[in-house]
């Protein structure tokens, strides 16, 4: 058996075996002779011989199994990768900051109930500012400094222009959801958000002449200013995922709701730490805004809220300059993920 | 509006820091935008008596001054100001003073020592000025501090007021609002009438009543245009961001800024006849103030005479009817023009005056009155003249009227979402000067002149919710009706389709809407078929004048700047609207503004790595990216011309037959042009065609096995796959299952213009197991059509 250790390759080992258990083999031999023994004699040598072709056939059994386990170390030891070279193929791309961040006020709002409404940016005059309470002339039409386009004769273009907010949006909603529902005696509430693209004659580090807002609406037999409160407040926190944020609504003036709010943040941790932040304009819809959108202002009340993702970006990302979000630059944008 | 705090605390003076005060202002919707000292940030400068003046012995220019301070003896001091003088009252610099820039030592100053610095106006910063020392009054106590002489740690408020509350554009009307919010009195400056001590008059005439309902004037005669400005009014007006012009002058400004009231002031020499308020005769002519001549339009109201137009009602005076240094008779107007009358005008004729600032906002049309009789106070008191009769043309029909308003204390609760007892309601309303009559739980409620912004009961709800505090109503957890959102399967979220681009490792940008029209004459297919352009009539740079009609010219532009950032490897996309005129079904009559998806790789088609040998990304890479956002839908593309787009590597994209955007390599003009070096693939695809998603249906599923057969055909080079492979599948029947391409061969064993499309025949029967002889068929029936119609070949 110390033939089988020796043997260090397949070949070898079979050699060895052939030297016992061959045709011309030792123990083949014997076996061969037992026919010439002694009946009685016969029986016990038989089951030596066995019993020797039995350790025979274990240790040849083992012996191959370690070679071939060996062989195959050898190979696998061959075969070794560098297993800290990096993976083959493509990488990933990334979303833009501002579209992460509306997308996370999308599914805060879904989680309440709110649809997701577009509207056109090239937009009416009407549905911009007079379906909104702004007549012409309002004082309030200069807060906004409005983008309009020239006629195809070459001539300013009075009728429409490049929406100053996502507010027209809620008319578009409101008109959708009356006309659906007026066959009802009650219609159900309308929730929805409508985020977007808006247009400014601005341009500074904190002003961009093209910016996004997500116009909010509710519109329901019993939802008050305490709900406008609740809401607002309750999304702020989610969305800066911060439960000791301080939100405070303070008086304004929008000519399309009333009462009328601005909404400040102040953060209690980082560099903002105990500042208030202007963050949203918001207040109940205003009893001519809701007859423009078909509902009886006596039976139905409503809240709406404008903010700027852009700036929640800025704030939650610690971004400094509104300018980089709409420069392409990859070495901005592949930070966000 | 801008004011000091020392001047509102004179009419309402709340025991309140000025932190407290701001942010109580604030928190009623008078926000405080900016708070800052009158003057700059100094100190140990105090009032000092410059006593004699003497030769500095070793310089010319240098005086030895000996200066009181209002300490035991007096301070030796150098000084180089040309102005110094024995005798003169001067702000000095003390030893241990800062100001801004300097702290004040003990020094030499060639060689004699000097203990402190008289200052100049500049150096204190208090203006420009530092032509020489700044001169006190002759009565300046000695020794005082100059901060508490100037009041200079007065604070500058500045309130950023929303249009509805032009009842706070004066000081007296922010003091009435903080005395509504803290209970502390009042002290409105009282205005005595000031007796005629002359009869003269003139006459007005309410030509256009709508447009001027009422009308004060009032001659004052002999009047000294030379008077100086007290310095208390000066200041006041100053610290309100009014520069000083002339003692008349300032005076209306200093009534306008007090009451609210805009006056103005003609040289009575000048005017002919009566006044009258006018709307003008065509193409009438003005010359304003502003130097700038306006022809107003047909419903602007103008202040005139017999025989010419004076001023621009409520907007801007006339520059031949002001006052000036020689005035010595001067006609006084204090008039109402309503909201109306007055937007817009101003901006109009493309500036603003604070006259129009207030009138289109609501001035109290009861204030005028009182207005004129406080200048004409202050006018005899400085500069002396005697006044006449204040002449008052009213059209009471045209006069705002003020009805009563119906508030409901439940209503009231419904809106602001807590009850407040209608005792609470009545004393907020009180305490803001509305009338109010209670009747049982409700109100009406008459708003006083002064308010313009009162006219529905929300307007009342929201002046109880406002004087009530925001602050102080709960923001419980809403309570509403459930429903089930819908979730369909029939299409997703825009947002689901760029996680989808950005898993194909594309970098999300937000391009301006608004582009270079040089880009849309470049890039754009709708502007080669003779689309003009959409063009902002006021854009904010040439260079964002046009709306796109395309999303390529903004990757280009975002690949440009890239490159000039060292990044070779672009790709990146944009999900946006494009802008086109059309006939109008859309939501905008007239304007089709469909959104797109847009798309741009550009340098190495995978990131540099070890493991891939390196290669430009191709159309055929992108066209897999572009493949892969519509799986499971099969697109073909057609090869196609584009202006932005190389014509051999171009294809309009279709689905369903209908064409959804393009494909291709950028036209090497524009690579060139735009300095790119290497062609950019781009893409541009209607959004609504990825959005939609097929519904997943199940087809029965074979256990029988399948039979593969594949055939190389052997075409002519330029022969396109797509019209082959339609053939093949078109002849195929049910048994086969699919038809692919699955290699192109170019080479040896084919003649130079040839060469060979392998495809894969993948055939089985959801009910049996083929025989031969059928499978044999349908390969030679495929082989047929190919040959017949496509003149191919079977490769040996």
């Amino acid at each position: 058996m110390a033939d089988f250790a020796v043997a260090t390759e397949p070949a070898k080992l079979e050699d060895a075996k052939a030297r016992y258990l061959g045709k011309e083999g030792s123990l083949t031999a014997l076996l061969k002779g037992l026919g010439k023994l002694p009946a009685e004699e016969r029986k016990s040598a038989g089951a030596a011989i066995n019993i020797a072709k039995e350790r025979i056939e274990l240790a040849l059994t083992t012996r191959r199994e370690a070679l071939k386990n060996a062989q195959l170390e050898a190979q696998l030891a061959t075969e070794a990768l560098d297993v800290t070279l990096p993976g083959r193929g493509r990488s990933r791309g990334s979303l833009h900051p501002v579209i992460i961040s509306l997308d996370r006020i999308e599914q805060l709002f879904r989680s309440i109930g709110f649809d997701v409404a577009d509207g056109p940016e090239i937009e009416t005059d009407w549905h911009n500012f007079t379906a909104l309470n702004t007549p012409e002339n309002h004082p309030a039409r200069s807060m906004h400094d409005t983008f309009y386009l020239q006629g195809e004769d070459g001539k300013l273009q009075d009728d429409v222009l490049l929406r100053t907010h996502t507010s027209p949006v809620q008319i578009r909603s409101m008109l959708a959801h009356t006309a659906r529902y007026k066959h009802l005696e009650t219609m159900p509430e309308l929730r929805v958000i409508c985020p977007g693209r808006v247009y400014r004659v601005d341009s500074d580090a904190t002003h961009s002449p093209m910016f996004h807002q997500v116009e909010g609406l509710w519109i329901g037999e019993n939802v008050s200013f305490a709900d406008l409160k609740g809401v607002v407040a309750d999304f702020l926190r989610r969305f800066f995922e911060s439960d000791d944020l301080k939100v405070r609504f303070r008086p304004s003036f929008f000519p399309f709701t009333e009462p009328s709010a601005e909404i400040d943040v102040a953060f209690m941790s980082g560099a903002l730490e105990g500042r208030w932040l202007e963050i949203a304009g918001c207040g109940m819809v205003h009893p001519n805004v809701l007859r423009f959108g078909g509902f009886d202002p006596e039976k139905y009340t409503g809240f709406a809220f404008g903010m700027g993702p852009d700036r929640l970006t800025m704030l939650r990302y610690s971004i400094p300059d509104l300018r980089l979000f709409f420069e392409g630059d990859l070495r901005f944008l592949t930070q966000f993920h | 509006m801008q004011f000091s705090e020392s001047w509102l605390r004179s009419l309402c003076n709340p025991a309140l820091s000025t932190d407290e005060l701001c942010h109580l202002l604030t928190m009623a919707g008078l926000e405080v935008e900016e708070r800052r000292s009158a003057g700059a940030d100094f100190s140990g400068v105090v009032v000092a008596e410059v006593l004699s003046v003497d030769k500095h012995p070793d310089a010319d220019k240098l005086k030895l001054c000996a200066v009181d301070v209002g300490e035991s003896s007096p301070l030796q001091i150098v000084c180089g100001a040309p102005n110094v003088a024995a005798g003169m009252k001067v702000p000095c610099a003390r030893v241990g003073a800062r100001l801004p820039g300097i702290e004040i030592k003990r020094a030499k100053v060639r060689g004699i020592e000097s203990f402190g610095m008289l200052c100049s106006a500049r150096e204190l910063g208090l203006s420009e000025d530092h032509g020489g020392l700044l001169a006190l009054a002759a009565d300046a106590p000695v020794g005082e501090d100059i901060r508490r002489h100037f009041d200079l740690d007065d604070q500058l408020i500045t309130l950023k007021l929303t249009p509805n509350r032009a009842d706070c554009l004066s000081l007296l009307g922010i003091a009435r609002e903080l005395s509504a919010l803290t209970g502390a009195p009042l002290l409105a400056p009282a205005v005595e009438p000031v007796a005629a001590s002359l009869a003269d008059t003139r006459q007005v005439v309410l030509d256009a009543p709508a447009s001027c309902p009422r009308y004060c004037g009032r001659i004052i005669r002999g009047v000294d245009a030379k008077a100086v400005t007290p310095d208390w009014m000066k200041r006041r007006i100053e610290r309100s961001g009014i520069r000083s012009i002339s003692f008349l002058v300032d005076v209306t400004n200093y009534v306008m800024l007090e009451l609210g009231q805009p006056l103005h002031a003609f040289d009575d020499a000048e005017l002919s006849g009566a006044i009258h308020v006018r709307l003008p005769n065509p193409g009438e002519q003005l010359l304003l103030l502003n130097e700038q001549t306006v022809t107003p339009s047909a419903d602007t109201a103008l202040i005139a005479d017999d025989q010419k137009p004076l001023a621009l009602a409520g907007v801007m005076g006339g520059e031949h009817s002001g006052i000036g240094d020689s005035t010595r008779d001067l006609f006084l107007e204090s008039a109402f023009f309503p909201p109306v009358a007055i937007a817009g005008k101003a901006r109009a004729l493309g500036f603003s005056s604070d006259a129009s600032h207030r009138y289109e906002r609501g001035v109290d049309f009861e204030l005028q009155r009182k207005a004129i009789e406080r200048a004409t106070q202050l006018i005899v008191d400085t500069c002396g003249g005697q006044p006449g009769p204040v002449v008052e043309a009213v059209s009471a029909a045209h006069l705002p009227q003020r009805r009563p308003v119906r508030l409901r204390t439940a209503r009231a609760a419904k809106v602001i979402g807590i009850r407040l007892g209608a005792e609470r309601i009545e004393s907020i309303l009180k305490g803001l000067g509305l009338g109010v009559e209670r009747q049982d739980e409700d109100f009406l409620v008459t708003p006083p002149s002064f308010r313009f912004d009162i006219e529905i009961e929300e307007d009342l709800i929201e002046e109880i919710a406002r004087i009530h505090g925001y602050d102080n109503i709960p923001s419980p957890p809403p309570v509403a009706q459930m429903a089930m959102m819908p979730a369909t399967e029939h299409s997703r979220t825009a947002m689901s389709l760029r996680r989808l681009v950005a898993e194909r490792d594309y970098h999300e940008v937000v391009t301006y809407s608004f582009v270079d029209a040089a880009w849309e004459a470049d890039f754009s297919a709708a502007r080669a078929l003779g689309a003009k352009p959409i063009v902002l009539a006021n854009p904010i740079a040439s260079q964002m004048g046009v709306m796109r009609t395309t999303l390529i010219g903004g990757l280009v532009g975002a690949l440009v700047a890239n490159r000039k950032r060292q990044t070779e490897r672009v790709r990146i996309f944009e999900l946006g609207r494009c802008f086109m005129r059309d006939a109008g079904t859309g939501p905008v009559a007239g304007f089709d503004q469909p959104l797109r998806l847009a798309g741009l790789a550009a340098g190495s088609a995978l990131p540099e790595q070890w493991g891939e040998p390196a290669s430009r990304v191709d159309f055929y890479d992108v066209k897999a990216d572009v493949e892969a956002l519509f799986v499971p839908r099969r697109l073909e593309c057609v090869k196609a011309a584009h202006p932005a787009l190389h014509p051999g590597r171009c294809a309009t994209i279709i689905l369903d037959g209908q064409p959804v955007g393009i494909l291709g390599e950028l036209h090497p003009r524009w690579v060139q042009k735009y300095e790119l070096g290497t062609a950019p693939v781009v893409f541009e695809l209607d959004l609504a065609a990825l959005l939609a998603t097929p519904f997943s249906r199940y087809e029965e599923v074979s256990r029988f096995p399948a039979v593969i057969r594949d055939l190389a055909l052997v075409v002519p080079h330029g022969q396109a796959l797509a019209p082959l492979l339609a053939a093949l599948r078109a002849a195929a029947p049910a048994i086969v299952r699919d038809v692919a391409l699955f290699d192109v061969y170019q080479g040896k064993g084919l003649a130079e213009n040839e060469k060979s499309l392998a495809f894969r025949i993948v055939m089985q029967d959801t009910q049996r197991t083929l025989e031969d002889a059928e499978v044999e068929a349908v390969i030679a029936d495929l082989l047929a059509v190919a040959s017949r119609e496509f003149h191919t070949s079977l490769r040996g």
